[in-house]
């Protein structure tokens, strides 16, 4: 057990347990105002349920020992889960207690960064259904063959905080409900505007600022490698900030606020997986090359039917399959310790990388369609086109974002 | 000439304005109103405690046209703004005495 | 007595505003609006899509005056508000039926 361990990682658990409702207020902001309740509601409830879940069961699925395959049920219920450090699929020094509420945010925010592909029309009951089971049948097996000593982590497979565990297993999931619940009824129209970019920005700002308890937290120590992932992750979304800031005067002459934002997000999600393995130096350059694919994967889905509305495909699923395979580029055992990439003379690495991220993609995009298509048989997946029309947040939850003075001003401003 | 000032719903601001842009109808002052109508209200909760939402979001859509373009005018803000179900709106047709153009200052007719 | 329902630019409220009260009007109604004429929209951009934004922010003044005074406030509005350029807005006249003033219920004349 060790103090400062402790205490940082006190800190680091709260950190990105903050990043679900810094979510909430980047996917918020960039739908219409009728759904902005809704859609931050999609975020907030997953601290909810799928912590629960999560202390019950998906954490003992996920980082008990188990086979190669799945964890066993030896820490259901916190069965084991103590205040001192043994007992952990991995060595800590802090409590273990401590290391299962860590794991549980990542658990808590994979499953909301899900909603982004759904909002504005899927109901809500068939969404919280979703992401329960989604936290126990798909992110817990995948977390355990990353993190629990499963298969991939046998095939040597690295992922320093979870870009294949969670970006890209939450991408492929947004993928398959995108296109499993439809797109909205007003898709194409002009109208599907942001209604407060302030809002995206505020939530932008909040997730680099939890990302750091996120990347640098998971070395689980106040170790020179927590600081090397403190420093990547610094560097990383700011490359890719520079990048897209000339890709939008390129293409329009104007760099776009809601472009920054997501900037931020795609650098955070792509240095992800690399955080604690490379140089400071290379997580620029990785942030750098991670701004393009995004880039333009947003603008080719915008151009398709798929109305992943937030474009978690993009950010996420793009970025986090960059991040993985750059991670198997710029690794250096002189930084990390532990192995080598591409650069370094381990060419092999990227393969075995890539792999995971197409078992991550394959797995998570199978499971997550059976289990949207038996939640269908059970509950419709979709709010009715009335609801749809007067906005999720009066038919799902009874409220407005935007009240006026009794709900009764006759003229309200736009 | 006319201001024909009509409160449809949110969603069908679009289809109006394409409505009336094919008339060549191309001015109009939106304005983001609640309304209230045959249209049953909803209940908000907050807190436990429940409230009778009834002044719904419309978009009130004004246009002023030439007397011979107002019937047409109307008829295609109706056609594009029905959904046939409560809650539809209403189009109102005012009197118009003068209007001015303030670029120039011209009086229209 | 007339309703005057002036569509500006926004950065002209003030003035008009100042143009109306050396005339003694003080009463009015400013609302925030959206409208759409000559002036070409801009393009907006939102990730991979751009979106044109036709209806452009305007402010909509409206004031009651007698009948004797409705030529030189649409003289002030016009002058206030002008700048030469397309976008500068209309001003519209319409018949005021009767007014009241809800505080004594008194009918105005």
């Amino acid at each position: 057990m060790n103090q400062a361990d402790t205490a940082w990682m006190l800190i680091s658990t709260a950190l990105v347990l903050l990043m679900t409702p810094a979510l909430a207020f980047f996917y918020g902001g960039l739908v219409r105002s009728k759904n902005a309740l809704n859609t931050m509601m999609m975020s907030f409830i997953s601290l909810g349920f799928v912590g629960v879940l999560w202390a019950l069961i998906g954490y003992s699925l996920a980082l008990s020992a188990g086979n190669n395959w799945i964890g066993d049920l030896s820490l259901g219920f916190l069965n084991g889960v103590g205040l001192d450090a043994a007992g952990a699929i991995v060595p800590i020094t802090i409590p273990h207690a401590l290391y299962m509420a860590f794991q549980a945010t990542f658990c808590i925010i994979t499953a909301a960064l899900i909603s982004g592909a759904i909002v504005e029309r899927m109901r809500f009951s068939a969404y919280l259904t979703f992401i329960s089971l989604w936290s126990v049948v798909v992110y817990a097996p995948l977390a355990h063959w990353v993190w629990g000593g499963g298969w991939l982590a046998d095939m040597g497979a690295w992922d320093f905080a979870g870009g294949t565990v969670v970006h890209v297993n939450a991408g492929a999931a947004a993928f398959v409900a995108a296109f499993v619940v439809g797109k909205r009824s007003e898709y194409r129209a002009s109208t599907l505007l942001p209604h407060s970019v302030p809002l995206v920005l505020l939530g932008s700002g909040l997730l680099w600022f939890g990302w750091f308890g996120f990347n640098a937290g998971s070395a689980l120590a106040a170790s020179p490698i927590a600081g090397l992932a403190f420093v990547t992750t610094m560097l990383a979304p700011a490359a890719t900030l520079v990048v897209w800031t000339f890709l939008d005067l390129w293409r329009s002459g104007k760099p776009t606020a809601v472009g920054a934002a997501t900037a931020i997000v795609v650098g955070l999600v792509a240095i992800t997986p690399a955080a604690g393995f490379i140089s400071p130096l290379n997580a620029i350059f990785l942030g750098a090359i991670a701004a393009v694919p995004s880039y333009f994967a947003l603008i080719i889905r915008a151009k398709t039917s798929l109305d992943d509305s937030l474009d978690v495909v993009a950010a996420h699923g793009v970025g986090g399959t960059v991040g993985a395979l750059l991670t198997g580029v710029f690794a250096e055992r002189s930084v990390n310790g532990v192995f080598d990439g591409l650069i370094a003379g381990n060419p092999g690495q990227v393969l075995i990388q890539g792999a995971a991220v197409l078992t991550a993609i394959v797995y998570s995009g199978v499971m997550s369609f059976i289990l949207l298509k038996a939640i269908s048989i059970v509950l419709p997946l979709r709010a009715t086109a009335d609801d749809e029309s007067v906005g999720l947040d009066i038919t799902q939850h009874g409220e407005e974002a935007y009240m006026h003075v009794g709900g009764a001003s006759a003229r309200t401003h736009l | 000439m006319k201001l024909i000032k009509s409160i449809v719903r949110p969603n069908k601001v679009d289809e109006v304005k394409d409505a009336l842009a094919r008339l060549n109808i191309a001015g109009m002052t939106v304005t983001e109103v609640r309304g209230h109508g045959k249209q049953k209200g909803h209940t908000a909760i907050y807190r436990g405690k429940e409230y009778n939402v009834s002044l719904l979001p419309k978009m009130e859509v004004e246009v002023v046209v030439a007397d011979a373009l107002a019937d047409e005018a109307i008829k295609a803000i109706v056609d594009a703004a029905r959904t046939g179900e409560i809650g539809d709106g209403r189009v109102f047709v005012f009197p118009v005495l003068e209007s001015y153009r303030i670029r120039t200052g011209e009086r229209e007719v």
